[in-house]
């Protein structure tokens, strides 16, 4: 009976700590997608920079409904990773949630901005996955 | 069709790898002068804006947001982001030949993993073109050669 408590325990531990990782991973890969698709909406900012100044083109990436859409993501994936960071270990919960917001943004570029994801592009998310993983070691 | 970048482009990714690191690595140094900030001494934070360090970071990580903006709107999120993450070999170069830290060899794993991801990336189209049955809702510059 205690022993099944005790596990009981650990398991729902174990739960919540890579529910509270996934969130920051699909927040921050929330406010990637949304950030990379209003900039292709917005079009080349070098060019309207070259046309408007910078004030143009602060105007044109501000009063995109999608880009502040994806920074609300962003601050609520910060949040999250500070809320994360009180409950996991650092050396556990940084590069787990940056690895898995590798992979997640290279499914949600292909599924969302419909990105040409090939062989290259899945290899150097997974590369680059394992290398963030193995920098926190 | 394979776009290639221009020489100013690249000189944006570039900005996009060093302003993250060096923004974090300056943030970094000027909070541990500041001190341990705690939920009850909050107001501990605007004392941290007048830390010459803490300054510098965030006009980096301003600069970072700025030119990672610029660099997705004529590039795909998943040639961007590797870019990024090289940031991370740029941390652990600095930490062993400018702090002295000692680099272990997971790092060092690590770090060429990163740089391989990169270089797969690196090769390949920075942009996908998408058919369009309105031409005129594409980006502007989608359809030039870079």
């Amino acid at each position: 009976m205690v022993a099944g408590a005790e596990t009981s325990v650990l398991e729902t531990g174990v739960l919540e700590t890579w529910v509270t990782i996934v969130t920051v991973a699909v927040t921050a890969v929330a406010g990637d997608v949304l950030t990379a698709g209003a900039m292709r909406r917005i079009g080349d900012l070098d060019l309207i920079r070259a046309k408007s100044g910078m004030a143009g083109a602060i105007r044109a990436v501000t009063s995109s409904p999608m880009f502040l859409m994806g920074v609300l993501s962003m601050a609520l994936s910060f949040f999250a990773l500070l809320f994360t960071l009180s409950n996991v270990e650092v050396s556990l919960a940084a590069p787990a949630s940056a690895s898995l917001t590798f992979l997640g943004n290279a499914f949600a570029a292909k599924l969302f901005l419909k990105e040409n994801v090939d062989r290259r592009r899945w290899l150097a998310a997974v590369f680059v996955c394992a290398g963030v993983f193995l920098l926190s070691k | 069709m394979k776009h290639t970048l221009s020489l100013q482009q690249y000189m944006v990714l570039l900005a996009v790898m060093l302003t993250a690191s060096v923004g974090d690595t300056l943030l970094s140094h000027g909070m541990k002068q500041v001190g341990p900030v705690s939920v009850t001494h909050l107001g501990m934070l605007l004392s941290a804006m007048r830390n010459l360090w803490v300054v510098s970071g965030i006009l980096c990580l301003l600069g970072f947001f700025a030119s990672y903006l610029t660099a997705l709107s004529w590039a795909d999120l998943t040639f961007v982001l590797p870019s990024t993450a090289f940031g991370y070999v740029v941390v652990a170069l600095l930490s062993k030949f400018w702090l002295h830290e000692t680099v272990s060899p997971y790092r060092w794993a690590g770090i060429v993993l990163i740089v391989c991801g990169v270089g797969f990336v690196a090769n390949g189209p920075s942009l996908t073109l998408h058919e369009s049955k309105h031409p005129a809702e594409e980006p502007a510059a989608a359809g030039e050669a870079r």
